[in-house]
């Protein structure tokens, strides 16, 4: 192992909170472990054990391997660990953590993604409690949020992540970046049960086809679900294509932030300016039989702003919005949720289906009124929306059964 | 030194500083007997007929009352952060060669680590009171003479009242006072909204002194503090840094986790009915419990519930629902930001209050008792539902007692913790300092959900069907030790540094020497 060389991972400051910063150093004997902890007096002998599991596992065995820990959990110290003896130079099989009983959870293509959380995937911190906040969806991000020197180590503790975090009953999503990283961050979290993977910037299917081919060569049971996100013109001109180029595509959804950018108007409360992107985005999908799902709202203080704009694109035809802090959860649920005439309406529907299916009959009626398929469809879909939301008691139907 | 185990079953030492302590007897099981301290009868021909009663510095002032080796020197802490009162009166007592002072503030602040080269030159023997930040430390770590005494505010006032601390000098830093030593805390260039805290001071104590850098002409109106027990009064330029009086404690939390334990919290008070018209409610500083009063306010406005009073301390959201007419009266122990002091100062309905009124353990009653619920803060609490708020989970004091202790007495005292902070539990198997007994808290809120003390089983009841997360507290501390790996032992010493008081002045537990 003489060509190992000097390596840090993990940040270092005295603002770091549950989070470490891991060095080695080569040197001749016998491997030295020193920890710097703030809980030393509670973890100190186990922080020491995870570091030399990690190097032992990379068959490190001389030098100088050092931590500064503020309050790291372990699956996260074994990440940084690792990243830090990776970027030394070490290869080898990675030491992971104790999986948490939720870990194998199975996907489903057909939930409801109302909300999904972004988490940068460099900041523990904000994980340990993403699962708390009822979240359709948690997406840990590798892209935006993770500047270019911490990719290595970001991708390591969001692959430790999704074995050792508790994600509540959130959906489990991971975005990758473009290109060649992207689609080596999904050889590695791809086995790791990720229920579905953002891939930004798609501008062709063809990413969308080396995604889902990356993801087949894992030789997985049950391949990971992906959601194209378009953030420029040219993206959003080949929306359906992007949506349609492969059967695990479950959503499409948009970055309005670049795109903004791109087309050189700037993102406005209106949202004039990206309507037919939005419009195309939300047409594509369903043309695709994807679920079309809006950007996120930036104003994190401002609740009536947000609430505004949930509903605009919901009435766009939109099913859920991104969230960039947890207390936009709530009231992007209560803005999704129907209303008590739509849900009233809904209702009616259901009952039909449910009886022209329970008497043989192809056609359902309402009254008078014949109702189409898709009308059905949204029907059940909206009494779904509204359990969801509170608007309508989980055992509506059994009551008067 | 005797250690004895106490009925809490802690080790708790049978003498305090050269005086007996009586081990903590259980809650309600220590009446203590016997008729209350006073000091010497004074005369008014001591006094001028002219009420002028000046003098030219604080040194000259110490030296008037005949500050002597080993007398009992107090303070309070209504100026926070930005005290400069009680460094200068030890910087003066050092001036004057006194030596083995005890120093008895009502608590004290980083600003107060001044002390230690008073505690190391022999200046300060010891001191009673909270200590925190470098002061913390010094204790923590064996290096003060004498035992550390933690008492809650209403176990400072019963420690005056029965004579376990004679106070032989009060030091009252005062934003505003005349020269016959009448002084208020509601106005002046240091205003700190009031005074309570050094009002047993002013009434037990042999001698009084009131600084002040905002002398008005007699009368000073209101009058917290009479002048009638005050000996001498002294001007400075400055009591104090008023930037630093008013707490960043009132800034609202963004933290996630803290507002969801918030929300929690709030909606805990609606779904249990506590929350019902003319209720009462306590909630303090902090950015947890701020922001438990704003989602408190917003379901009491949905709901169309008004408070009959709510005690603070103040700040700009309980003043705010009070406006609102939400809240009817604040009945106010301290005030921690500027809309507190403009408020006690204008509205009527917003009066001061002392640990006398709202603590004391011989008091005629009190009224934190008859506050239906209190939300606090802690360190740890146990699986038996004991709370620290004294100590680090190393056992390093961090936080006084404050009013902590008294606030127990509501019928619902809640506990909002995060479950752990940067790996270090937080519902832990057994509180590394017992502060409060497990039988008076109640209910304990964390981000992953609400622990209903099992002998409230009326709360339980009534939050049956909610929708609330609520969890058995074993269930809790499972998941932590999950997410945080079971934690190693921590070795403690024997060398006891401090002790923790009862609000009956007994002796709760002890602190340990670390490091």
């Amino acid at each position: 192992m003489s060509d190992l060389h000097s390596a840090s991972a993990g940040p270092l400051g005295d603002e770091v909170r549950s989070d470490c910063r891991v060095a080695y150093e080569p040197g001749e004997g016998p491997l030295a472990v020193e920890v710097v902890s703030k809980v030393d007096y509670l973890y100190g002998q186990s922080i020491a054990a995870a570091l030399r599991r990690v190097a032992g596992g990379l068959g490190v065995g001389t030098g100088r391997l050092s931590i500064v820990d503020r309050g790291a959990v372990e699956w996260v110290i074994l990440a940084r660990a690792e990243a830090c003896l990776r970027l030394a130079g070490a290869v080898g099989p990675a030491v992971l953590p104790e999986a948490h009983p939720s870990c194998g959870v199975p996907r489903s293509r057909e939930r409801l993604r109302r909300s999904r959380l972004y988490v940068p995937g460099n900041q523990p911190k904000l994980m340990l409690s993403a699962g708390l906040y009822g979240a359709d969806a948690i997406i840990l991000d590798l892209e935006d949020s993770v500047p270019p020197a911490e990719k290595a180590s970001a991708l390591l503790l969001v692959r430790n992540a999704l074995i050792a975090l508790d994600w509540g009953a959130s959906e489990r999503m991971v975005r990758v970046n473009q290109g060649e990283l992207g689609l080596e961050e999904l050889r590695r979290i791809g086995p790791h049960n990720p229920h579905t993977v953002l891939l930004p910037k798609v501008e062709h299917p063809d990413a969308v086809h080396r995604a889902a081919a990356v993801l087949a060569e894992l030789g997985l049971a049950d391949r990971p679900f992906l959601m194209p996100i378009l953030e420029s013109p040219l993206g959003i001109h080949r929306a359906f294509e992007i949506a349609a180029a492969d059967p695990t595509v479950v959503a499409l959804t948009l970055g309005l932030e670049d795109l903004s950018a791109e087309l050189g108007a700037p993102r406005t409360e209106e949202g004039v300016e990206s309507l037919l992107a939005r419009q195309t985005t939300v047409y594509a999908a369903r043309a695709a039989g994807v679920q079309p799902i809006a950007s996120v709202y930036s104003g994190i203080a401002d609740e009536t702003g947000l609430e505004a704009y949930v509903r605009r694109e919901r009435g766009l035809g939109f099913v859920g919005v991104g969230c960039i802090h947890p207390r936009q959860i709530a009231v992007v649920h209560r803005a999704m949720t129907p209303s008590e005439r739509e849900v009233e309406r809904a209702i009616a529907i259901v009952r039909a289906a449910r009886d022209a299916e329970a008497r043989g009959l192809g056609a359902v009626a309402v009254g008078s009124k014949m109702v189409d398929p898709p009308v059905v469809r949204q029907a059940f879909r909206t009494v779904e929306l509204a359990v969801a939301g509170g608007a309508l008691a989980a055992g509506w139907d059994d009551a008067e059964s | 030194m005797k250690l004895v185990e106490n009925a809490a079953g802690r080790l708790v030492p049978t003498e305090v500083n050269g005086r007996d302590a009586v081990p903590f007897a259980g809650v309600g099981g220590h009446r203590p007997a016997g008729r209350r301290a006073a000091p010497r009868v004074a005369t008014c021909l001591d006094y001028p007929d002219d009420g002028d009663k000046r003098v030219g510095s604080i040194a000259e002032a110490l030296e008037a009352v005949g500050l002597a080796d080993g007398m009992v020197v107090s303070s309070h802490h209504h100026l926070r952060n930005g005290d400069a009162v009680a460094n200068l009166v030890f910087d003066a007592a050092a001036a004057l060669g006194r030596r083995d002072l005890m120093w008895f503030p009502s608590a004290s602040f980083p600003v107060h680590a001044n002390q230690i080269r008073h505690l190391e030159a022999g200046v300060i023997h010891h001191i009673e009171g909270s200590m925190n930040g470098p002061l913390g430390d010094y204790c923590s770590t064996g290096r003060m003479r004498g035992l550390g005494v933690l008492r809650s505010h209403g176990g400072r006032w019963q420690a005056i009242q029965d004579g376990e601390v004679g106070i032989d000098v009060a030091v009252i830093a005062a934003p505003t006072a005349d020269a016959f030593g009448n002084a208020t805390g509601d106005r002046g260039p240091a205003g700190c909204g009031l005074l309570g805290f050094a009002l047993a001071d002013s009434i037990y104590a042999e001698k009084v002194i009131v600084v002040t850098d905002n002398l008005v002409p007699f009368p000073c109106l209101p009058w917290q503090i009479q002048g009638n027990h005050v000996d001498v009064v002294v001007e400075v330029d400055s009591i104090g840094d008023p930037t630093k009086i008013v707490s960043g404690t009132t800034r609202v939390t963004n933290s996630p986790d803290r507002l969801r334990i918030a929300e929690l919290a709030a909606r805990f008070c609606a779904a249990a009915g506590i929350m019902r018209p003319g209720f009462s409610f306590q909630a303090g500083a902090g950015g947890t419990t701020l922001a438990f009063a704003i989602y408190l306010r917003d379901l009491m406005r949905a709901a169309g519930v008004t408070a009959r009073f709510a005690r603070g301390g103040s700040n700009r959201y309980m003043v705010e629902m009070l406006s609102e007419g939400l809240v009817e009266h604040i009945l106010d122990g301290q005030t921690f930001d500027l809309d507190g002091v403009a408020s006690i100062r204008s509205d009527p309905r917003h009066v001061n209050t002392s640990p006398f009124t709202s603590y004391n353990f011989h008091g005629k009653g009190n009224f934190a008792s008859m506050v239906d619920v209190a939300v606090l803060g802690a360190t740890e609490v146990d699986l038996e539902f004991n709370g620290n708020v004294v100590t680090h989970s190393d056992g390093r004091l961090l936080h006084g007692i404050g009013g902590w202790q008294n606030c127990l007495a509501a019928r619902c005292a809640m506990l909002l913790v995060p479950s752990f902070r940067d790996r270090i539990p937080v519902i832990v198997e057994e509180v590394t300092t017992l502060c409060g007994p497990g039988e008076l808290i109640d209910v304990v809120v964390t981000e992953r959900g609400i622990a209903v003390n099992p002998r409230r089983q009326d709360l339980l009841d009534a939050v049956a069907g909610s929708g609330l997360p609520i969890r058995p507290i074993e269930d809790l501390k499972a998941e932590l030790d999950r997410i945080c790996g079971s934690p190693q032992p921590v070795p403690r010493s024997d060398q006891p540094v401090a002790v923790v008081k009862w609000v009956d002045g007994t002796v709760l537990d002890t602190v340990w020497k670390v490091g």
